[in-house]
C-alpha cells in the first residue's frame, strides 16, 4: 500500500507543485532576462528586485473576469485550456530527475514514446480553442498551429529515432545510463540531432522564432485572442510547462540528465559531490535561457518560411542523420 | 502593371474568401488604421484601407487661427516629428510673405529638422522591427530616441509638440552648450546604429522577412503619388532636400541613398543610410553655425499678400506640403491644404500587399511608416 499508493501519490504532488510553481518562476526570469537584454530593470515592484511578481502574476489572473463569447462553442471553449495543460503536465511522470527511483514517478520502458505521444495531444487544445472561439484571428492561428505542429513533430520525432539508435533504449532513464556508459554525452555524438530537436522544439512550444499561433503583432494574441482570466492562464501555463518539457528532454538525452560531466574522467570525479538533480536541473535552466535569447534577439518566421524550413531543411537533415546513425550502428 | 493574384482552382471542397477587419485596434496598425483583407487562406486577395479614425478637421481649423496660432496645430498632425511640420508651415508662410530668414536661423531650423528625423526614424526602426518580431530593437531605438526628445526639450521645453519655429525665424536662441551636446549626442549615435544594424541587417529570418515582400517599380511608385524612403527605394532619386533644398540643405554636403529592387529591405536599408546621413548634416551645421538673429524682419501683425503658394520639404516620412491661399485681407489663411507624405503613401499599401501574406501586411505597414494623425490630420 505504502509502497503502491501513498508514496507515487505524494510524488505526483510534490512534482505537479513544484512544476507549477517552476512555471511562474519562468515566467518572471523570462521577464527578467529580455529586460535585461532591452536595457531595462522588468518588474521591480513586488518584493525585492520584482521576485515577487511570479506569485501576484496568477493571482491577477485568477481574480479576473472570465469572459465567455457569446457565440463560442462553451463546452469546447472550456475544455479547451484544460486539454492543452494537462498532457504538460503529465510528461513530467516519465522525467527522471536522478538515478535512484526517488527521483522519478514511473519509469517506463517507452518513456520517449510516452513524451512524445503525450505532448501531441496539447496541440488539441489549441486548435480547438482558436476553433470554439468563433473569431477570426483565433482560427488562422489555429490553422497555423495545426500545420505547424504537424511538420516539426515529424522532424524531431525522426531525430529522436537516431537517438534511440544510439542509446539501445527507449526509456529515459536507460538513456542516461547509457551515456554514462558511453563515457560522453549524447550532444558529442549526435551534435545534429541536438540542433535539430532544439529548433523543433521551439517550434512545437511556439517560441521566438516560431511563435506563429500567438503572433501578437499579426493575429493580436492568436488562439487565445478571446481567452481571459484563469483559462488564458492555463494556455500560459501549458506553454511554459511544455518549454521546460522540451529543456528537460533535451538535457536528458543530449547532456546526460543528472550525470556530470565527462562521468568516467577519474579527473573530474569531484564534481560528484553536487547532486545529480541539481545538475540536471542547472542543464535544464542552460536551455531555457538559450530560448529567452534567441526570443530576445530574432524576428518571426513567416508562415510559408516556416513550413518550407521544416519539410525542406530539417526533415531531411533528420533522415540524413538517421541513415547515417543507423549506418555506423551496423558496420562500426 | 496588373499583379497576378493566384485563383484557387474549383476544387472538390467548399471554400470562400475570409474578410478579415483589421483594425482600428490592432497592435500593428500604427494607430488607428483599419484595413479590410479579403484572404484565401492567408494569401492576401485585397485589402482595403478605411482611414478617418482621428480626423480632427486640422485643415479647416487652420483657416479659423490667425498664422502664428496655426504652427502649433501643425504640430498635431505628425506628431512624431512636429519640426518638421512646423519647418514646412513657416517657410509656406515667409514664401507667401517673401520673408529673408537669418542664416542663422535656418541654420537651427536644419539641425532641428534633421534631429527629428533621427527621432522619427528610431519610432519607425523599433516599431517596423516589432512588427515583424523583433522586439529587442523597439527598446533599443527608444533608448536614443530619448536623447533627441532630451535635445528638443533643452532648445524649446516641449519633447513631442515642440512649437519650435515662428514666420520669419526661430522663438529662441539655442541654450548655450547646447551645439556641444549635440555633437556629442551624433557621437554616440553612430555606434548605436552599427548595433541595430547588427541584430538586424545580416540577420537571416530578418532578411527573409523583407527581402521580395512589397516590390515596387519606381515608374509605379511615382503612379501611385509615393514619395520619401518608399520611392527612394524604388530608385528613383527625389529628396527635395537636394532637389528643392529648403532652410539650409544647400550648403550642406549629404548623400541621398537609393534602392535597387524597390522591396521592404531597401527602403530598411535606406533609413537606415538616411540616419547615418543625418548625422553627417548635423555635424556641419553645428560645425558652421553662423552667429546673428534668429529672427528675420517680420511685421507684428502678419498678414499675407493676396495669393496663394505651394510649398514642399522633405519630412522624414515624405514629401510634406503645404498648399496656403491668403486673401490678403484677415489675420488667418483663406485655405489651408495640407499634402501629407503618410497618406500619399499609405495609397501604396493595397498595392504592395496583394498576393502576401497575413505576415507581411504588417510588415508593409511598417515599411511605408505612417503616422495616422498626419493621414486623416
Amino acid at each position: 500500500m505504502l509502497e503502491t499508493v501513498i508514496i507515487p501519490l505524494l510524488k505526483i504532488a510534490v512534482l505537479l507543485n513544484a512544476v507549477l510553481v517552476a512555471v511562474t518562476f519562468l515566467v518572471l526570469m523570462e521577464r527578467k532576462v529580455i529586460a535585461w537584454a532591452q536595457a531595462r530593470l522588468g518588474p521591480m515592484r513586488v518584493g525585492p528586485y520584482g521576485i515577487l511578481q511570479a506569485i501576484v502574476d496568477p493571482i491577477k489572473l485568477l481574480l479576473k473576469e472570465d469572459i465567455t463569447p457569446t457565440k463560442a462553442d462553451r463546452w469546447v471553449f472550456t475544455i479547451a485550456p484544460v486539454m492543452s495543460l494537462v498532457p504538460a503536465l503529465v510528461v513530467f511522470s516519465v522525467v527522471p530527475f536522478g538515478s535512484d527511483p526517488l527521483y522519478y514517478v514511473a519509469d517506463i520502458n517507452v518513456g520517449l514514446l510516452f513524451i512524445i505521444s503525450v505532448t501531441s495531444i496539447g496541440v488539441y487544445g489549441i486548435i480547438l480553442g482558436g476553433w470554439a472561439s468563433n473569431s477570426k484571428y483565433p482560427l488562422l492561428a489555429s490553422l497555423r498551429a495545426s500545420a505547424q505542429l504537424v511538420s516539426y513533430e515529424i522532424a524531431v520525432t525522426m531525430t529522436l529515432v537516431s537517438v534511440i539508435l544510439t542509446a539501445g533504449t527507449l526509456s529515459l532513464v536507460g538513456i542516461v545510463e547509457a551515456q554514462r556508459e558511453t563515457g560522453v554525452w549524447f550532444g558529442f555524438i549526435q551534435p545534429v540531432a541536438l540542433v535539430l530537436i532544439f529548433i523543433g522544439g521551439l517550434a512545437e512550444t511556439n517560441r521566438m522564432p516560431f511563435d506563429l499561433p500567438e503572433a501578437e503583432t499579426e493575429l493580436t494574441g492568436g488562439f487565445h485572442t478571446e481567452y481571459s482570466g484563469m483559462r488564458f492562464a492555463l494556455f500560459f501555463l501549458a506553454e511554459y510547462a511544455n518549454i521546460i518539457v522540451v529543456s528537460a528532454v533535451v538535457a536528458i538525452i543530449f547532456l546526460g540528465g543528472w550525470l556530470q560531466p565527462f562521468p568516467n574522467v577519474a579527473l573530474l570525479s569531484f564534481l560528484g559531490v553536487i547532486p545529480g538533480w541539481v545538475w540536471f536541473i542547472g542543464k535544464i535552466f542552460v536551455f531555457l535561457y538559450i530560448m529567452i535569447w534567441i526570443r530576445a534577439t530574432l524576428p518571426r518566421y513567416r508562415y510559408d518560411q516556416l513550413m518550407s524550413l521544416g519539410w525542406k531543411v530539417l526533415i531531411p537533415i533528420a533522415l540524413a542523420n538517421l541513415v547515417l546513425t543507423a549506418i555506423v550502428k551496423v558496420f562500426v | 502593371m496588373t499583379i497576378e493574384v493566384p485563383q484557387r482552382k474549383n476544387t472538390a471542397f467548399d471554400t470562400s474568401e475570409l474578410v478579415l477587419n483589421m483594425g482600428p485596434q490592432h497592435p500593428s496598425t500604427h494607430g488607428v488604421l483599419r484595413v479590410v483583407l479579403r484572404l484565401d487562406g492567408e494569401r492576401v486577395i485585397n485589402a482595403d484601407c478605411v482611414i478617418g479614425y482621428i480626423h480632427r478637421g486640422v485643415e479647416k481649423l487652420c483657416e479659423n487661427r490667425d498664422w502664428t496660432q496655426i504652427i502649433l496645430l501643425t504640430d498635431r498632425m505628425d506628431y512624431v516629428s512636429a519640426a518638421t511640420s512646423n519647418l514646412g508651415y513657416v517657410e509656406t508662410v515667409e514664401k507667401l510673405m517673401q520673408v529673408e530668414v537669418p542664416r542663422r536661423a535656418r541654420y537651427i531650423r536644419t539641425i532641428l529638422a534633421e534631429l527629428q528625423r533621427i527621432a522619427s526614424h528610431c519610432l519607425w526602426l523599433g516599431t517596423h522591427a516589432m512588427d515583424i518580431g523583433a522586439m529587442t530593437v523597439l527598446l533599443y531605438s527608444f533608448r536614443e530616441r530619448e536623447l533627441v526628445l532630451d535635445l528638443f526639450e533643452e532648445y524649446c521645453g516641449a519633447r513631442l509638440t515642440y512649437n519650435a519655429m515662428r514666420i520669419g525665424g526661430l522663438p529662441l536662441d539655442i541654450p548655450t552648450g547646447w551645439d556641444k551636446k549635440v555633437l556629442a549626442f551624433c557621437d554616440l549615435m553612430e555606434p548605436k546604429l552599427d548595433e541595430y544594424e547588427q541584430l538586424l541587417t545580416n540577420n537571416r529570418i530578418w532578411v527573409s522577412r523583407t527581402r521580395d515582400v512589397g516590390v515596387i517599380s519606381g515608374d509605379e511608385a511615382i503612379n501611385l503619388g509615393l514619395c520619401g524612403p518608399p520611392l527612394r527605394g524604388s530608385g528613383v532619386s527625389r529628396d527635395l532636400r537636394k532637389d528643392e533644398p529648403n532652410a539650409a540643405y544647400e550648403e550642406f554636403d549629404f548623400d541621398i541613398p537609393l534602392g535597387t529592387r524597390g522591396d521592404t529591405y531597401d527602403r530598411y536599408l535606406i533609413r537606415m543610410e538616411e540616419f547615418r546621413q543625418s548625422i553627417r548634416i548635423i555635424r556641419q551645421a553645428v560645425h558652421g553655425l553662423p552667429e546673428g538673429p534668429v529672427m528675420g524682419k517680420v511685421p507684428r501683425l502678419i498678414k499675407p499678400p493676396a495669393g496663394e503658394t505651394y510649398h514642399a520639404i522633405e519630412s522624414p516620412k515624405g514629401e510634406l506640403g503645404y498648399f496656403i491661399v491668403s486673401d490678403g485681407k484677415s489675420t488667418n489663411p483663406y485655405r489651408f491644404r495640407v499634402r501629407p507624405p503618410s497618406f500619399c503613401n499609405l495609397q501604396g499599401l493595397s498595392r504592395l500587399v496583394k498576393g502576401h501574406l497575413v505576415a507581411d501586411v504588417v510588415a508593409l505597414i511598417g515599411t511605408i511608416d505612417i503616422v495616422l494623425g498626419e493621414v486623416d490630420r
